[in-house]
């Protein structure tokens, strides 16, 4: 078994389903019920690239064990997704401030990942790179309406990127995993995508109104370590809603 | 809480080339960026678009329901005016 692939690939199918749980929150809650339709659908995209990803996953892996093993049958130690993804949704501002951060970094490394020397992943990042292309666009058309609006608006919005940007620092570290599968050419260097990513979301914040955070405050050890399996209280919490089913009642199917 | 809501568009979408958009609904949003985004998540999820207009509904000026008879009832004693008595062919759609 390729352990370095097997636990990229966790990487991503972690991220976009935790994310995608996370976004799942909002239904019955959002600001506006056009926002609550645009988040669900993101959650959606998310969560259908998660059970790609998963799926190859359990390929790589060998053990047959299935998407839904996996999602529903590891405990937190065992995820592998970014701690980004896994903050509490917050207000509506902290949301998509997280959802930008992570959009951008998203597209940025499926677009890399559809030059992949392993067509399976390429397959799957080309998938979906055109539904994150618009999560993207969605996710700053947002902010930039929240920052650059009222001013009650723009200091929420300001909190809000300063609170989750310690977390965006993570999405740029190479380890052994990613530096292992760059040599191959299955992965880009996570590093090489900080320039493009800082571009843009300098742009989409000057759109806003909001100053950018210094990227020194996104490279501190304690906003680290989803990708090892080490996390946040949050995740436990999500886990513990998502797989109750699975826990409860082994094995059910709808 | 006060509610200061976002104004409303009326959204129009076009299924496939050659034919005309068609009104679908409504929706809120802040401005037009937002609400060709949003007509994108509320109508077109199930690939029923190709092309979306969206245009603020205090923009449309209407009919008043109390002029019904003079703007309509004319035309219905003209029977003639009506191209019913032309047969069609099978291959001629949408028309």
């Amino acid at each position: 078994m390729d352990q370095a692939l097997f636990q990229y690939l966790l990487r991503m199918g972690d991220s976009t389903l935790i994310l995608s749980h996370r976004l799942a929150e909002w239904t019955g809650r959002g600001p506006a019920i056009e926002e609550e339709l645009a988040v669900a659908n993101v959650a959606l995209d998310l969560l259908g690239q998660a059970r790609m990803w998963l799926t190859l996953a359990g390929q790589v892996e060998g053990e047959s064990r299935d998407e839904d093993q996996l999602a529903y049958l590891r405990d937190a130690h065992d995820y592998r997704n970014y701690l980004i993804v896994e903050r509490p949704n917050g207000h509506y501002g902290d949301t998509m401030a997280r959802q930008l951060l992570f959009d951008v970094w998203h597209f940025f490394v499926l677009r890399a990942l559809t030059e992949s020397a392993d067509s399976r992943v390429a397959d799957v990042a080309a998938k979906s790179l055109k539904e994150v292309a618009y999560h993207a666009r969605r996710s700053a058309d947002v902010v930039v309406r929240l920052g650059d609006g009222t001013q009650e608006s723009h200091q929420r919005m300001q909190q809000a990127m300063d609170d989750i940007w310690p977390y965006a620092g993570e999405l740029f570290v190479d380890d052994a995993v990613t530096l292992r599968l760059a040599e191959a050419g299955i992965v880009p260097e996570m590093a090489g995508l900080l320039p493009d990513w800082r571009a843009h979301v300098r742009d989409v914040l000057n759109e806003a109104t909001l100053t950018m955070p210094d990227m020194d405050l996104a490279n501190r050890p304690a906003h680290r370590g989803g990708i090892e399996g080490r996390h946040t209280e949050a995740l436990g919490y999500i886990l513990a809603e998502m797989q109750f089913l699975q826990r409860a009642y082994p094995g059910a199917q709808w | 809480m006060s509610q200061k809501q976002w104004p409303l568009w009326e959204v129009f979408i076009r299924g496939q080339h050659g034919l005309a958009h068609k009104h679908v609904g409504s929706l809120h949003a802040p401005d037009a960026e937002m609400a060709i985004n949003n007509a994108r998540d509320v109508y077109t999820r199930r690939n029923e678009g190709l092309s979306i207009w969206v245009v603020k509904a205090e923009d449309i000026v209407a009919s008043s329901p109390t002029d019904k008879g003079p703007l309509f009832e004319p035309a219905n004693s003209k029977v003639y005016r009506h191209p019913t008595f032309f047969p069609m062919p099978e291959e001629v759609k949408h028309m």
